[in-house]
């Protein structure tokens, strides 16, 4: 792999940390199957390369992306807290629908970005964004992604964080002691479509535009740097987990760069959808081939 | 006080498996008072605190503590009132949270949850101090998971958690049937000792009429969704298991068959 490639994957898989922050939210800690992220990705990316290509300040952009993300997510709850949909069916709804939306805001299928100016190009400075090496954008990303892993392990350390613990682990348990379980799951919902939002955002912006189809198998990729972090760092404290879910988005982006790369494996970049459901097949059934293959321990008391 | 008027409920309405568990239960519960509920399985024990916590919402009937009407509020809204715990160990506090974290879940029973940090070292300290009364060296292990605790030890800390806020209402739902019999009688006292030092009111719902009668201040006994028989003072002093079952038995004119009630 070359330091252009390796950076290139940095690249990207420091922006699916941000779906996987995302996942850990609705999966893990809310224990919610929510598939709106397919849509909320392309969402992130149509809403920012939209603004941006009508002259709107890049943070601007990003900021409305990220709020894009969070109105999708809460309506997602809101479906399962209120109609009483089913969480996987409220999911599959939100992302058919803004598949349609998506379109709207675009008016084409695709918004490229080339001339523009993009967060990349106003915050880093001249001799960073045009290094050779793609130094840049990575490093800037790496902040970003640091700045909100410290701001969410500290927010579920706060009164209303741990509350939205509560709520996902034991909903009962939780209402008993007079958490407003229904709010706290819009509300989780809203944020963590609004992390994989803005990681559309920030994707549409590295990546030269956005594109409807951006959004096609994300929720895949972000339960695989989920399992793949949780493997490789296995804990109970949350404030390693989000770590490791970063890790884990890098890491598999490594592993498909990788696969394609090998050009003895016949692989193409139309196969990424293909390697990524293998690799994750391959991940959840270690633990099994792992039991199988190995002899038992003996428990201790 | 605790005022539960007419109260009815009934599961899977309209169909062949329809269900009625409540059917015009009526109970007053003056401020302070302990209160020991009995009968048999199915009897409408748990429906009944599950109506009064707020789980499950009535069909017909009025639930008011100390005078306001809560019949309409969800169960997060009546918690500041009404504290619970439940008879499963799991089901009361959260497996992979620390206990640290559960009791700091607890004290903010009835408060807004807002954005200041869950645990600071004052708070610690208090959760140190309510958990060195158990005398099961849980003080020392604030960070430890609260799965890697026993059942016993669970419901300890689920009781300790239920007054840490102050509240109207205490609810126990057969708290310590889950438990082997040692480990019950701790629970039990450490409950009659919370009870009486935050001069709770308290309703316990139990499987044994033993218990029923050592524990509290006033006994009632549920059968077929009603109360079928209601005794306090020095009634209840003198009584005995054969009495109750005596008095269920003349009340109801008919025998109870309940093995796990007669044993108890």
């Amino acid at each position: 792999m070359t330091l252009y490639a390796f950076m290139g994957a940095m690249e990207i898989g420091l922006i699916f940390g941000l779906v996987a922050l995302g996942v850990l939210i609705s999966f893990r800690v809310l224990n919610f199957p929510d598939l709106t992220v397919d849509g909320s990705f392309p969402l992130g990316g149509a809403v920012a390369a939209t603004f941006i290509a009508h002259g709107s300040n890049p943070f601007l952009a990003t900021a409305a992306a990220f709020l894009a993300g969070g109105v999708a997510g809460f309506i997602t709850g809101w479906f399962n807290v209120r109609l009483k949909i089913m969480d996987l069916l409220a999911g599959i709804l939100l992302m058919t629908a803004l598949y349609s939306i998506n379109l709207r805001i675009m008016g084409k299928p695709n918004m490229p970005l080339i001339t523009e100016p993009t967060v990349f190009t106003l915050a880093l400075p001249p001799i960073l964004l045009d290094s050779p090496s793609g130094l840049g954008k990575p490093l800037l990303l790496a902040a970003i992604v640091l700045v909100i892993k410290l701001l969410l392990d500290a927010f579920f350390a706060t009164r209303i964080g741990l509350a939205m613990r509560a709520t996902g682990a034991n909903p009962r348990m939780a209402r008993a002691q007079g958490v407003a379980t229904g709010w706290l799951i819009m509300a989780g919902l809203a944020l963590s479509n609004a992390l994989v939002a803005l990681a559309g955002a920030l994707f549409a912006q590295s990546q030269g535009g956005a594109d409807i189809s951006m959004g096609i198998g994300t929720i895949v990729i972000g339960l695989a740097a989920v399992i793949i972090g949780e493997n490789l760092l296995p804990s109970r404290r949350l404030i390693v987990t989000t770590l490791a879910v970063i890790l884990g988005a890098v890491l598999y982006r490594f592993f498909i760069t990788l696969a394609l790369s090998f050009d003895a494996l016949g692989l193409q970049s139309q196969d990424l959808n293909f390697v990524t459901a293998a690799l994750v097949s391959i991940v959840l059934v270690l633990p099994l081939i792992k039991r199988r293959l190995l002899p038992k321990k003996a428990s201790g008391g | 006080m605790l005022k539960a008027e007419n109260l009815f409920v009934t599961f899977h309405p309209g169909t062949p498996i329809e269900n009625p568990v409540l059917r015009g239960l009526s109970l007053t519960i003056p401020t302070g008072q302990f209160v020991s509920v009995i009968g048999s399985n199915g009897a409408g024990k748990s429906t009944f605190l599950n109506a009064i916590a707020g789980d499950i919402m009535l069909d017909r009937g009025t639930v008011s503590i100390d005078g306001e009407d809560v019949t309409h509020q969800p169960a997060h809204r009546r918690a500041a009132r009404v504290a619970r715990v439940f008879q499963d160990p799991m089901a009361g506090t959260c497996e992979a949270l620390t206990i640290e974290e559960n009791m700091a879940l607890a004290l903010s029973r009835g408060q807004p949850r807002d954005l200041r940090f869950a645990l600071n070292d004052e708070r610690r300290d208090l959760f140190r101090e309510k958990l060195a009364i158990l005398g099961l060296g849980l003080e020392s292990r604030l960070t430890d998971r609260i799965g890697l605790l026993s059942g016993g030890q669970r419901q300890a800390v689920s009781l300790l958690m239920a007054a840490l806020q102050p509240s109207r209402i205490l609810l126990l739902d057969e708290h310590t049937a889950a438990l082997d019999p040692k480990t019950a009688a701790f629970v039990l006292e450490l409950t009659a000792r919370i009870v009486q030092e935050n001069h709770l009111t308290a309703m316990m719902v139990t499987h044994s009429m033993r218990q029923a009668l050592d524990y509290g201040t006033r006994t009632v006994m549920l059968h077929r969704g009603q109360v079928v028989l209601d005794v306090q003072g020095e009634e209840r002093d003198q009584m005995d298991v054969p009495d109750l079952l005596h008095m269920f038995e003349r009340t109801r004119n008919e025998t109870l068959d309940e093995d796990a009630l007669l044993l108890g």
